[in-house]
């Protein structure tokens, strides 16, 4: 796949072109320097955006195919994300921010917040369910995100930068968290990190930099 | 997300930036409260009239009057012409000092030619000098005109039979105590004197019987004279005048068949008209003053639809703000599979709940206050005119408005929800 933002003068290449596959019940991190486009591959894997070039391919289908609706509820079905920046709704509450995927799959209000309790209680967060997400700490937020991601039963987790913002203790416990997810449940895990150690604990890391892949290991 | 969801968030989103939301609500409520109480006042008045019409106005009796020629687009004094010029008599009708082609003994018995013209009698006015009952003193007397062609309300007795060949009077309640009548009922059917000069001066006396006692109404409090009365009232006015004069009419009353539909009636009037004449029931006549009255509810109207087109550039204004405010949130949606046109609809809704509450308030407080207002005028300034509610509200009316300004909040959210349907997620997740 290659990727490019603009056009003429400005075009900049993200993605040289790289080419990699994810295997269901992986754990698999994309590692690289600032600027080097792992998020961009992210945003491809996880059919947010679109590649220049090269195609997505998933469960051996073109997912150029996929469209609209097809899309938007594989999106909301299959995936999970988990974002740097939490992107919590200020004055919400927790649970309900973390049922906003099953609102948007249409579920009704009775069987959303029995799921939305459920996943709290998997992230020990029931007693603040009512609080408001913009009130807890970081360590808490970012439990109230992955709680998020989960609560739709996705097969693969997107987390870019899940302990970016986090101290070491909070985000060991966060990263515990995900990797159990994904022992336990066998949830697919894709994490952009810079974090070697962080890295270390995947099945898989592919390496890339200034757009293009510069090694993939295997643990 | 289901369409019930797509309200209640649209909805307490709505309530997110509680300031913002009160600031445009209130110039929403502005103009409903406007347009509420200006429909509210046209609805008023022409359901008085209305009400009045139907009450008063008889169906079967039309005004003759020859047609008018078309007005001269020539300024300055029109050339002598003397077939058109010759015995114009004054009218009420247009302008003051508005002259009409008086009818000739020919004219009269054209319009009796018509089919379906029962009578013809040319409306001749009367002044009479004074009335009196008994005794009890003598008040002066004022005629109404229009008593031929309407059917007021009755306070007591029968209205006017003009067929018939005594002399009927229906007198106006505030007579009856001054006259020296116990009651309205007391009046019926009593004789009273009506004196009136001749040209030379002289007074005459004519008896005439009490058949009725009308309520007020908006068209003429004056007492109503039936054709005998009248006759017999215009020959002693004339009395004395040199042989051979002339007395000038400028309108006629003609019957029809009081079964006449509405479509033989509008022939009737076409036939007229054909033959060069212009008729026109009380209805007609009244229809002039309720186009004035719509023509004015209509500029108010106007007026308080451009205070809500203002106020639907304050919605547009306070959306794109919260699309701006929520980008990151939209573009979150977005990635866990909101469709755009869901968006849409989450904006699109918030624009119609704002216009929902501005204008259901609006609404609310102009029925209240229109309504409070309406009550001390009907029993203070207007209580001449009963009946009269200056403001009324019809549920419908009310509802058009509610639904007209969710309709302009509509249009308003248009912009900012297309904008935030067409916001691109990971740009929207990049947006700092
Ligand atoms: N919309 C865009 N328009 C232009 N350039 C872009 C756009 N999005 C990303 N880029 C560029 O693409 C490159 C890769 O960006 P990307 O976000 O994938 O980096 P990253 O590896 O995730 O970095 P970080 O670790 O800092 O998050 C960067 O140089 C960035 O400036
Ligand atoms: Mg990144």
């Amino acid at each position: 796949m290659k990727k490019s933002y603009g056009t003429g003068a400005n075009r900049f290449d993200a993605l040289k072109g790289v080419s990699l596959d994810v295997r269901q019940g992986e754990s698999v991190a994309i590692v690289g320097k600032s600027g080097s486009g792992k998020s961009t591959l992210m945003h491809l894997l996880a059919l947010l955006d679109e590649p220049s070039s090269g195609q997505v391919m998933i469960e051996d289908k073109d997912a150029k195919t996929l469209k609209g609706k097809r899309l938007n509820s594989l999106r909301n079905a299959a995936f999970g994300f988990v974002f740097q920046q939490f992107f919590l709704t200020p004055g919400a509450s927790v649970l309900e921010n973390v049922i906003l995927p099953l609102k948007i799959a249409g579920m009704g209000a009775k069987d959303r917040r029995a799921r939305g309790m459920e996943v709290l209680a998997q992230l020990e967060l029931v007693d603040k369910a009512k609080n408001r997400a913009t009130d807890l700490s970081g360590g808490q937020k970012q439990r109230v995100v992955i709680a998020r991601a989960l609560a739709n039963r996705p097969r693969v987790i997107f987390a870019d930068e899940p302990t970016g913002n986090l101290d070491t203790a909070t985000g060991a416990v966060v990263e515990d968290i995900l990797f159990s997810l994904n022992r336990d449940d066998g949830i697919t895990l894709i994490v952009v990190t810079h974090d070697e150690e962080l890295a270390a604990k995947c099945d898989r890391r592919i390496y890339i930099r200034d757009g293009l892949l510069v090694e993939a290991v295997a643990a | 997300m289901n369409v019930f969801s797509i309200i209640a968030t649209a909805i307490k989103n709505t309530f997110r930036n509680k300031l913002r939301t009160t600031l445009t609500v209130i110039a929403i409520f502005i103009g409903a409260f406007t347009l509420t109480l200006t429909s509210g006042i046209g609805t008023g008045v022409n359901t008085y009239i209305d009400t009045q019409l139907s009450s008063v106005g008889a169906k079967d009796v039309l005004t003759v009057t020859k047609k008018a020629p078309a007005f001269s687009t020539v300024s300055g004094p029109a050339k002598y012409d003397p077939e058109a010029s010759k015995g114009r008599v004054a009218t009420t009708q247009g302008p003051p000092g508005s002259t009409i082609p008086s009818l000739s003994a020919a004219d009269l018995s054209a319009i009796a030619g018509v089919k379906g013209v029962i009578s013809v009698d040319p409306t001749v006015t009367v002044s009479p000098d004074y009335i009196e009952y008994a005794t009890n003193g003598k008040y002066q007397l004022a005629v109404n005109n229009f008593a031929s062609v309407t059917k007021p309300p009755l306070a007591a007795g029968a209205q006017l039979d003009y067929q018939a060949s005594a002399n009927q009077i229906v007198l106006p309640t505030d007579y009856i105590s001054s006259l020296g009548f116990t009651s309205d009922a007391d009046a019926v059917g009593k004789t009273v004197s009506i004196g009136i000069s001749d040209v030379t001066g002289v007074q005459h006396v004519v008896t005439a019987t009490v058949v009725g006692v009308q309520e007020q109404t908006l068209f003429g409090g004056g007492a109503g004279l039936n054709r005998q009365l009248t006759s017999e009232l215009n020959t002693a006015q004339h009395l004395g005048q040199a042989a051979g004069a002339v007395q000038l009419v400028g309108s006629s009353t003609v019957r029809v068949d009081p079964n006449a539909t509405e479509a033989q009636i509008t022939l009737i009037k076409s036939d007229l008209d054909a033959a060069g004449f212009t008729a026109r029931t009380v209805s007609d006549q009244i229809g002039t003053f309720k186009t004035v009255i719509d023509g004015i509810v209509a500029v108010l109207n106007a007026f308080a639809i451009i205070a809500l087109i203002a106020a639907g550039f304050g919605i547009i204004n306070t959306l794109l703000m919260s699309v701006q405010e929520r980008t990151r949130e939209i573009g979150l949606m977005k990635a866990m599979g909101l469709s755009s046109g869901r968006i849409f609809g989450l904006f699109s809704t918030e624009a119609v709940f704002i216009g929902f509450l501005g204008s259901a308030m609006g609404c609310a407080v102009a029925i209240g206050a229109g309504t409070a207002v309406s009550n001390a005028l009907a029993n203070g300034p207007l209580s001449g005119l009963p009946g009269l509610q200056l403001v009324s509200f019809t549920p419908l009316a009310v509802a058009n408005v509610i639904l007209l300004v969710m309709a302009i909040a509509l249009v308003a959210g248009t912009l900012p929800a297309y904008r935030a349907a067409r916001q691109d997620p990971i740009e929207s997740l990049r947006y700092e």
